[in-house]
């Protein structure tokens, strides 16, 4: 079997998922790894490091920024004249287009979001989720390519090693593109909750804490927010000490108490890390669906009948603004920091 | 400006959805717009709000019962809705749903922005908008928090893992938006008075001049997910330390930092 796989990055930070792409490719056969954008060097030594047989490269400033079009055109004709028998993509927001662009030029499908994949004889089966992860669905793609877009933290990520190395295929570069980046601003607190293994989460509970006295001047709902802040404060210094990232629920990011990309849930992220911390969250089925695929599940809520609690291994009742210093202290001092 | 919203219907996310006989059963729940699709129509709504003599209609693959999705959209105030319906569309996958909307809004004419929502709720692949502009050879302005048309030109914020994106394309384009797009607007009395009352027309694959697309991918198995037998484990103590302190040990307990 021959695998090719897109190596995604954001100015030039590659997206952990990729690497577990090249693993999955290399554990079938032989596996390429395809880069787009300007100076990508480092990241094609990377992949012959992960593994890949083969890198091809498309540097050029037309594909500097992603945009669906050039990079789906580039792709498909570069799949086209290499004939792998499976594309492989780590899944992100970018891969999704991506795919989908290119899977209508190669006249074949995409399976997105992939748990699992099994060779049965000729043949590729993937398993993803569906309705949610209520169900697990197998399918086969009967197109050539099969196409698939992977689940972070789903496959093994291999070991680099260092002592590998090629030389980079230069890739032609299709530049049809029919949108133009404007701009980019970084969310205040860039996260990736799909690749992090850890996971500290805040809920509409982080802004109620009647104990704080906000600055003189604020109507309710700044005070509201205010709090919030404070709430997501000593979140986020759990977080950080586990090395992990600051989740939330739909109504914080509603309450305005932090960004949208932090939500988790349906509207939101699915995130599976080994450890998923909620602090102040109800638990509603729509929150649920996002995490309850982490390893272990720890809740801090003062309801002790909160539906949350329903899914947690650990469970504290009481209340988050004394469980969670407590807690960022100790581990502070167990894992000696 | 002609606006077409894309909407399907799904099982309500409370229902009880399992695989049973390798079927996808949901009892007696019942089926809603995908909710993300509000934010599709309301996404649509504003656009036509803020971009004088525009309608809105909205577009729908699926059985007669889908015009219940469709019926929503009308009484949250699209001006009309279409529902596509053929037996021959029913191993439709991705790619196949997006040919036949293309069809679809070909057949409509005149069309200027497709609006999607970010995913389904059953397959929830969400890649039948990219295919959809990619078939028709629009551009793609995805996951869109904001839209803005200026002189011709479609400008969204787009919300991506690494933050917030800029980007415009010319019009026509298909857009699809996220939930920053705001919330959507409760049906009206008068929406619904007139939702009721509405004639859907239906258009079947002749109607659209094309054969059913060949199913690429297909279902081999379902499967229930494995039940999570966790038992919780209520942590007490005297005080805040000292359920840390158990808290910790236990966690670390885990292997997983
Ligand atoms: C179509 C749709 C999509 C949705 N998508 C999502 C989604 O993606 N993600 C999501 O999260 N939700 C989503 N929701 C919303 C979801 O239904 C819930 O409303 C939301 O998850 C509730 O958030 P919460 O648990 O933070 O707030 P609440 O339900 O208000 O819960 C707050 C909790 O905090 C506890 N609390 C309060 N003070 C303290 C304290 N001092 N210490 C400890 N605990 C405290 C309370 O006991 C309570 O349990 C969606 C809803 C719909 C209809």
């Amino acid at each position: 079997m021959k695998t090719l796989v897109y190596i995604d990055h954001f100015k030039g930070e590659v997206q952990p998922a990729s690497w577990e792409a090249l693993g999955l490719g290399k554990s079938l056969g032989s596996v390429s790894a395809v880069v787009f954008g300007v100076n990508v060097d480092a990241i094609a030594k990377a992949a012959f490091e992960h593994g890949a047989d083969e890198v091809f490269v498309a540097n050029d400033p037309s594909l500097e920024d992603y945009r669906a079009e050039p990079y789906a055109s580039t792709l498909s004709a570069l799949a086209s004249s290499s004939t792998p028998d499976l594309i492989l993509f780590p899944t992100t927001a970018r891969t999704r287009e991506l795919a989908a662009m290119s899977a209508v030029d190669l006249s074949t499908g995409v399976l997105t979001d992939i748990t699992g994949l099994e060779k049965n004889g000729d043949s590729l089966i993937a398993t993803r989720p569906i309705y949610e992860g209520k169900v697990m669905e197998k399918s086969i793609c009967s197109g050539k390519p099969v196409m698939a877009t992977i689940r972070p933290r789903a496959f093994p990520k291999p070991e680099p090693d260092s002592s590998k190395s090629g030389t980079a295929t230069k890739v032609e570069v299709k530049s049809d593109a029919l949108t133009t980046v404007e701009g980019y601003a970084q969310s205040e607190s860039a996260v990736n909750l799909g690749d992090a293994g850890v996971i500290v989460s805040g809920g509409r509970g982080v802004s109620n804490n009647p104990s704080l006295v906000p600055p003189a001047g604020m109507d309710e709902k700044e005070a509201e927010i205010w709090r919030a802040h404070q709430g997501f404060t000593l979140i986020g210094e759990l977080a950080n000490v586990l090395n992990g990232a600051v989740g939330a629920s739909r109504a914080a990011v509603d309450g305005g108490y932090i960004p949208y990309s932090h939500q988790v849930g349906q509207t939101g992220k699915v995130v599976t890390p080994d450890l998923y911390i909620a602090c102040g969250i109800s638990g509603a089925i729509q929150h649920l669906v996002g995490m309850r695929n982490a390893k272990v599940i720890v809740a801090i809520n003062k309801d002790a009948d909160a539906p949350i609690f329903t899914q947690a291994r650990y469970g504290v009742v009481g209340d988050l603004f004394k469980i969670v210093p407590a807690l960022t202290t100790e581990f502070k001092k167990k894992l000696g920091k | 400006m002609k606006i077409i919203a894309c909407i399907k219907q799904v099982p309500d996310s409370e229902a009880k959805v399992r695989a049973d006989n390798g079927q996808v059963t949901w009892g007696e729940a019942p089926l809603v717009i995908n909710p993300f699709d509000e934010y599709a129509v309301e996404g649509a709504l504003q656009q036509k709000e803020a971009n004088d003599g525009s309608t809105v209609t909205a577009l729908c693959i699926g059985p007669e019962s889908a015009k219940d999705a469709l019926k929503h959209a009308l009484a949250m105030g699209a001006d009309e809705a279409i529902l596509v319906s053929d037996p021959a569309l029913n191993e439709l996958d991705t790619v196949g749903a997006a040919r036949v909307l293309a069809s679809a809004i070909q057949k409509i004419g005149g069309v200027y922005m497709v609006v999607f929502g970010r995913q389904t709720l059953d397959n929830g692949a969400g890649i039948t908008p990219a295919q959809t502009a990619r078939v028709l050879g629009w551009g793609m302005l995805g996951l869109a928090g904001q839209i803005k048309v200026q002189d011709g030109s479609v400008h969204v914020e787009r919300v991506i893992e690494e933050g917030r994106q800029n980007v415009s394309a010319k019009l026509p384009v298909v857009v699809s938006v996220v939930q920053s797009i705001g919330e959507p607007r409760y049906p009206s009395f008068m929406g619904i008075r007139k939702a009721s009352k509405a004639n859907i027309p239906t258009w079947t694959l002749s109607d659209l001049g094309i054969d059913a697309p060949a199913t690429i991918i297909k279902r081999a198995e379902l499967a229930n997910p494995p039940e999570r037998k966790t038992a919780v484990e209520i942590i007490t103590g005297d005080t805040p330390e000292a359920i840390a302190e158990t808290l910790v040990e236990k966690i670390l307990a885990e292997k997983v930092l």
